[in-house]
């Protein structure tokens, strides 16, 4: 077992240095940089700008380098210090700027998949055991649009149809008395049921895909010979059902566990923008905007680290949940 | 025409198509009733006003605007419309600036829709040439590929899209952006369809039917041509339809949040950025349309893509 996992990780670290150097080849893409447009900004503001300070502002941000001695005092700022470099547009240790935006996507994130696993699998679990009734129906043709529909136009008509019925606006997680307020229990009792269709809306397709695996994955096992038999032998339905198809059925769920976060945040990016939520996806797309490159680069970087980090942690669990793989895995 | 604008007619709500008149009764051919802008004196909000003594009768190819057919023919026979082309015909209501909604989703579509098959077209070239290369050859070609895949599955697909469509240099033009947003999805896309190709692949160039193939001299590109790639053809369209939609709901998410496709191209997506904030859709719910087509198209797409795969599919 340690073998495999070692083995594991040590595959990794090739991995993780091709996605350092890509994602920071991808952020230095754009033509221009941001201090060329500050520069030109103060320029056109009729301040004397001098080449003094044009060359201080590039020491300041390590612009002055060639691209890879950027990027090696990038990473080495990273391993050694924890330091992810300094925000063009606030003037701030990106750590900073990214960490409480973060901290916010992850709590919207972990409850939507804490919402997608409560709703899926039981409705899954009822649409096998009930097929071809009308439930059955309603939840596919349920599903089928929740796949079809993509967060951004679920917000959208939501935020809709919630204001002409109520006149409330969803938009936001703070009343606005509360938006820059330090945390507090009453920002926190604020931003509950504010929380409540972010989380619908980001947990939608999410949903609508694991009711159908669910229900397939359950469907095949309900028909295998061991199942007969044990119904044959007189076990009651429901230790039948939860004994053993039902545990074979959610294996899924291991497998996917660690890449589900990570796509639980990317997919919020958008969804995030429509709904105005202060998170990490209306501070990507400023980034990118401005050309905020450390920003973008270190929240790409962040989040394909998850990831790889959550594939790893499924590939343990697998391991740990199924014989076959972990002596496999040894082997190869 | 998506550039044509009732300039008297801006942010009109849409008109409703009547059959009944209440003088003369029921009548087949259907009429809308002329409106016109009235401001409110307090809060300045423009509303419209349906004025019913003005009748107009829509009718089938009507000369309007010309306009050329498929790029070529010159034309100025519309399918249907008022016999005045000055008159308003507003089925779906109008945008800030007296554009025709319903026009301009129909200009869209071409745009939408040809993303979507242009797109995968690009990404099932690349997927089955690197795919094909992987499972066949093997290797070192093989383990780069494999390499590269895991490399880009990583990366988070939708941030990476953002940053990618983000890096489009911003002085191209607009089929340059449109193109390059087409090779932007193609890189990131071809991983999936690759996988695929390279699997069915290894098993098939195991089959007793390849080796005597190869026995009986045909060259490798005979044998991918002529015995492989018709007995995986049907798990690739069923691949393709299903990744259409993905493709085309990428396009409208970037170019919805303003880094995608830029007016003055008319796509879905660039029509919904009108749709952004609440303001707006308090006040001029039409401008959603554009949404329902979304919808619709996608799930056709979807349910499609289910048929083929229960048609090719010959176990069940």
């Amino acid at each position: 077992m340690i073998n495999y996992i070692s083995y594991r990780i040590l595959q990794l670290i090739p991995l993780l240095i091709a996605i350092s150097i890509i994602v920071f080849v991808i952020i230095q893409l754009p033509p221009g940089d941001f201090l060329t447009n500050y520069i030109a900004q103060l320029k056109n503001a009729g301040n004397d700008v001098s080449e003094s300070m044009i060359l201080n502002l590039k020491m300041q941000y390590g612009l002055d380098k060639s691209m890879y001695m950027q990027y090696i005092i990038w990473i080495k700022n990273i391993l050694l210090h924890g330091d992810f470099g300094r925000s063009f547009q606030y003037n701030q240790p990106v750590a900073d700027v990214i960490g409480p935006k973060l901290t916010l996507t992850l709590v919207i994130s972990v409850i939507s998949l804490i919402f997608v696993w409560a709703v899926a699998i039981p409705i899954g679990i009822y649409s096998a055991t009930h097929q071809y009734s009308p439930l059955d129906y309603v939840f596919t043709f349920i599903g089928f649009i929740g796949l079809a529909m993509p967060g951004f136009l679920i917000a959208l008509i939501l935020i809709y149809f919630v204001f002409t019925q109520t006149g409330v606006a969803i938009t936001g997680l703070f009343s606005p008395e509360f938006a820059d307020a330090p945390w507090s229990m009453a920002k926190v009792m604020n931003m509950l049921p504010r929380l409540v269709i972010p989380v619908i809306v980001i947990g939608m397709s999410g949903t609508a895909s694991l009711i159908r695996v669910t229900r397939g994955m359950l469907l095949d096992e309900l028909s295998k010979q061991y199942v007969i038999t044990a119904r044959a032998k007189g076990v009651a339905e429901n230790k039948l059902l939860f004994k053993y198809p039902v545990r074979m059925a959610i294996n899924p769920l291991i497998s996917t566990i660690g890449w589900t976060l990570p796509a639980l945040i990317s997919g919020e990016a958008i969804v995030a923008i429509v709904l105005n939520l202060q998170t990490t996806g209306p501070m990507l797309l400023k980034a990118l905007m401005t050309q905020d490159m450390y920003l973008c680069g270190s929240f790409l970087l962040i989040l394909s680290v998850m990831t790889v980090l959550g594939t790893l942690l499924s590939d343990i669990l697998l391991a740990l949940v199924d014989p076959r793989i972990r002596f496999g895995g040894v082997a190869e | 025409m998506p550039e044509a604008r009732f300039t008297e007619y801006k942010n009109s709500p849409p008109q409703t198509i009547r059959f009944v008149d209440p003088k003369t009764g029921f009548q087949l051919r259907p009429f809308v009733y002329g409106m016109s802008e009235k401001v409110d004196k307090e809060t300045f909000r423009r509303t419209f006003a349906v004025r019913p003594e003005k009748k107009y009768e829509i009718r089938f190819f009507v000369k309007g605007e010309p306009y050329k057919m498929w790029g070529i023919i010159p034309m100025d026979v519309h399918l249907f419309g008022l016999s005045n082309p000055k008159d308003p015909l507003i089925l779906m209501g109008t945008d800030k600036l007296g554009h025709d909604l319903f026009s301009r989703i129909l200009y869209g579509a071409r745009i939408s829709l040809s993303f979507g098959l242009l797109g995968i077209v690009i990404t099932l070239i690349l997927g089955l040439v690197l795919g094909g290369i992987s499972g066949y050859l093997g290797g070192i070609s093989d383990t780069i590929i494999q390499r590269t895949i895991d490399l880009l599955i990583c990366i988070p697909t939708i941030p990476l899209w953002m940053a990618l469509s983000a890096a489009l240099p911003r002085n191209w033009s607009a089929a340059q952006t449109y193109f390059g947003l087409i090779i932007v999805f193609s890189i990131i896309g071809w991983t999936g369809l690759a996988r695929v190709v390279r699997g069915k692949i290894l098993s098939l160039r195991e089959e007793d039917f390849t080796m005597a193939a190869r026995l009986a001299g045909a060259s490798n590109f005979r044998i991918i041509r002529k015995h492989l790639l018709p007995s995986f053809a049907s798990y690739i369209i069923v691949n393709v339809t299903l990744s259409i939609p993905g493709t085309i709901l990428g396009e409208t998410a970037l170019s919805f949040i303003g880094i995608g496709l830029q007016p003055p191209v008319v796509s879905w997506g660039v029509l919904l950025q009108d749709a952004q904030n609440l303001e707006t859709l308090a006040h001029h719910p039409w401008l959603l349309w554009p949404a329902l087509f979304i919808i619709l198209t996608v799930l056709m797409f979807n349910f499609l893509g289910d048929g083929l795969r229960d048609a090719a599919d010959p176990y069940k």
